[in-house]
């Protein structure tokens, strides 16, 4: 137990600094993936065939194969095969790889949940901006994107509460991320080791941050409550 | 001369033809009913005028301007069919009200996104603004929904919606206003609401298409009726003669099923 008081502080100021690197990855994921996949939805929509082909086969692909691969694919792959460092080196490398590789896959993802949400809204809505004199983007803008955003984030949470867990996935590439920290103390660091619980232990901030954010998403789903 | 002229529109989706040969014309100022069985191509007629269907024949002229001429691609350009619709309005049976919008929002909400074209904006901002608002208060005073303005459409009933409807297609001045079966999705109370407003308008010499299903309205209401059958004009004439003596055997029974 003495042992134990002693350890905790060192455990935790580490598990935050990993912490820490986990949330820059959520968070610049979130800012990518959901302009992306907005951009992704319209291309999946497209009239243009092979822009709507080629969209749905990356969707796919991205979407039919693991994270996990995509990360080490996206980190090793210039290096090993192109023999060019596109990412740099060090942490800074793998931090971008690894933030590359979540706003794809995510950004997929979201995709088709936009899909969905403007599928969803009644063509009189845009017919309507249309005799009104809008133009195809204000009819989007002011009339279709709220409406959407208001259908699409109960699935939306989903994935959000999914990618804070999905950081995780980045510890393959050795990002310093809370898992990397809290693994560290097995092997030894700081002079700990053999100690099992500072990975346990990060269950807790990944329980934490995912309360928060559902909290948060709850918020603004009963913002959106104004109109039906 | 006339307001509007349409001439030999016609309109196939995939192989039916749901209009045929379709002529007529308007005198500003007055009401036309277009009457008719369900599918007989009255909707269809009113959505080509809002170019929400492109017809593949025919010419619509507004005030002598040819607005749309199948055989002269200028005039079929998307963009230049934009500014084209702003002649028209149009009312929806079901509405269509922007949900996130008050009911001030929804009738002003055109009219401040194309006073951001005009060169004077920047400048008038806020003397601009207030002018849409008050226009737009007016208009739904009109209507009888000075104290609904705040409201959001799930906060009102289907004729206090209809009506909202109808002050946003009013307040981009249309010169002519269409009604895709206004009173269609309302139970008989709401409807006697909607249908005094129009009323109304007429009063007002507002140039107005009305696809309709009331037949004692649009006889009341209107000066010239319209009978379609099967996507062509098959009679039209006064009310007086279109209802009170129908010459067409198709017309005869149409009525009857009214009158019963």
């Amino acid at each position: 137990m003495e042992q134990f008081l002693e350890q905790f502080p060192i455990v935790v100021q580490s598990l935050n600094i990993g912490f820490l690197q986990t949330l820059k990855l959520f968070f610049v994921t979130l800012l990518g993936a959901v302009p992306l996949g907005l951009i992704i939805a319209f291309g999946s929509m497209s009239r243009f065939r092979p822009l709507s082909y080629f969209t749905k086969i990356i969707v796919w692909i991205i979407r039919g194969t693991p994270l996990m691969i995509q990360l080490l694919i996206i980190f090793y792959f210039p290096g090993l095969v192109l023999k060019k460092q596109i990412w740099g080196g060090g942490e800074v490398a793998r931090f971008t790889a690894s933030a590359v590789a979540f706003i794809f896959n995510y950004a997929c993802y979201f995709s088709e949940i936009y899909r969905g949400g403007i599928q969803s809204i009644p063509v009189g809505q845009e017919e309507a901006g249309l005799v009104l004199g809008m133009t195809k983007s204000q009819i989007f803008f002011k009339v279709t994107l709220l409406q959407m955003i208001k259908r699409i984030v109960p699935p939306m949470s989903n994935e959000v509460i999914t990618l804070v867990k999905d950081t995780s996935l980045a510890r393959i590439i050795a990002l310093q991320e809370i898992i990397w920290a809290g693994q560290a103390f097995l092997k030894g660091s700081q002079g700990i080791s053999g100690q099992i619980w500072p990975l346990f232990f990060t269950a807790v901030y990944y329980l934490i941050f995912s309360g928060v954010v559902t909290l948060l998403l709850g918020r603004l789903e009963k913002k959106l409550d104004y109109f039906r | 001369m006339a307001i509007l002229e349409v001439e030999h529109l016609s309109k196939t989706f995939e192989r039916t033809e749901v209009l045929k040969d379709i002529n007529f014309s308007l005198e500003k100022g007055q009401v036309v009913s277009l009457i008719g069985s369900s599918g007989s191509g009255k909707t269809t007629c009113l959505r080509c005028l809002n170019f929400l269907e492109r017809p593949d024949t025919g010419i619509i002229r507004v005030n002598g301007e040819t607005l749309f001429d199948a055989d002269d691609p200028v005039t079929t350009r998307e963009s230049a069919i934009r500014k084209k619709r702003l002649h028209f309005g149009l009312v929806f049976q079901s509405f269509n009200l922007f949900p996130q919008y008050t009911a001030l929002g929804n009738v002003m909400l055109a009219s401040e996104l194309l006073a951001k074209e005009r060169p004077d904006y920047k400048e008038n901002k806020k003397a601009i603004h207030e002018e849409i608002e008050q226009k737009a208060q007016v208009l739904l005073e009109q209507m009888g929904l000075e104290d609904r303005m705040n409201n959001y459409p799930h906060q009102l009933s289907g004729g206090q919606c209809q009506r909202v409807a109808i002050a946003r297609a009013l307040a981009l001045k249309p010169d002519i206003l269409c009604f895709d079966e206004p009173t269609s999705a309302l139970d008989p109370e709401l409807t006697g609401e909607v249908l005094k407003v129009i009323r109304e308008l007429a009063e007002q010499r507002t140039t107005m298409i009305i696809v309709t299903h009331e037949m004692a309205f649009a006889r009341d209401v209107s000066n010239h009726v319209i009978f379609m059958d099967d996507g062509r004009i098959l009679e039209e004439g006064t009310p007086e003669e279109v209802f009170g003596h129908p010459r067409e055997l198709r017309t005869q029974q149409f009525l009857g099923h009214y009158a019963q």
